[in-house]
C-alpha cells in the first residue's frame, strides 16, 4: 500500500520534509512508526499524535487510510 | 446535504483591530441579538531563559483543522442558543502584542455567550492541529505547547 505521511511543526526539523509517500506492507500504525523511527532516529524521542484520514487514532489502530499525519502538541490560540 | 463545507477560519498574519471592529459593526443589522462576547488571543512576549519571545509563527494541518473548527461550530450551536458565531485564527507570523485568535459569539441573552465562548476557546486549544514556533529576539526559537 502506498501511504502519504505528513509531518508538522517541530517534527519537520527531524524529517526535513513536510510530506512523503512510502510503500508499506504492515497492518498497524505502530508498525508504520517503527519504519519511520528507523528512517528518522530522533523521531522516537518526540511527543506526537497520529491522525489517520484527519482523525486522531491510537498507535494500536489498524492502518486503513492512505493519509497519515504526525502531529506534535497543539499550540493554537 | 446537512453540513455545509467547512469554511476556512485561517487568516494570514495578525488579526487587526479594524477587522474586529468591522465584524462588530456588521452585527448591527441583526437586531434579535442582545449580547455579544468576544475572545481575543494575543501573542505574549514570554521571557524564557533570559530571552524574550518577539513573535509566533503559526502553521497548521489545515484540512483537519478546518474540519475540527467546523465540528466545534456545530457542537456549540447544538449546545447553546447562539444567533451566530465567528472564529478566525492566524497563520504565519504574528508579533508579540498582536492578535492571533478572534472568537465572536452572539445570542439574544447574555448568560449563553459567557458559557459558549469558554467552551469554544477551550475546544480550539485542545482539538485543533495548529502549531506555534516561538521566535526569540535573537532569532533562535522553541515550539509552543498549550497548557
Amino acid at each position: 500500500m502506498q501511504i502519504t505521511i505528513k509531518y508538522f511543526g517541530q517534527l519537520t526539523e527531524i524529517t526535513h520534509i513536510e510530506e512523503e509517500s512510502i510503500a508499506f506492507s504492515g497492518t498497524y500504525i505502530k508498525e508504520l512508526l517503527e519504519t519511520l523511527y528507523r528512517k528518522y532516529n530522533t523521531l522516537k524521542t518526540k511527543d506526537f499524535q497520529v491522525a489517520q484520514n484527519q482523525e486522531l487514532v491510537s498507535f494500536e489502530t489498524k492502518l486503513t487510510g492512505a493519509d497519515i499525519a504526525l502531529l506534535p502538541p497543539f499550540a493554537g490560540g | 446535504m446537512k453540513d455545509k463545507k467547512p469554511k476556512s477560519v485561517f487568516k494570514e498574519g495578525a488579526i487587526t483591530s479594524e477587522f474586529i471592529g468591522n465584524s462588530i459593526y456588521k452585527h448591527q443589522t441583526k437586531t434579535s441579538i442582545g449580547a455579544h462576547n468576544i475572545f481575543l488571543g494575543q501573542v505574549r512576549a514570554d521571557e524564557i531563559d533570559g530571552k524574550k519571545v518577539s513573535a509566533i509563527e503559526y502553521t497548521a494541518y489545515e484540512d483537519m483543522a478546518n474540519q475540527k473548527f467546523h465540528e466545534i461550530r456545530e457542537s456549540a450551536f447544538e449546545k447553546f442558543n447562539l444567533t451566530c458565531m465567528h472564529i478566525y485564527h492566524s497563520l504565519g507570523t504574528v508579533k508579540a502584542g498582536e492578535i492571533c485568535l478572534f472568537v465572536f459569539v452572539s445570542s439574544p441573552r447574555r448568560k449563553v455567550v459567557f458559557e459558549a465562548l469558554e467552551y469554544i476557546v477551550e475546544a480550539i486549544k485542545a482539538d485543533v492541529p495548529v502549531f506555534g514556533k516561538e521566535i526569540f529576539e535573537d532569532e533562535s526559537h522553541q515550539w509552543k505547547v498549550n497548557s
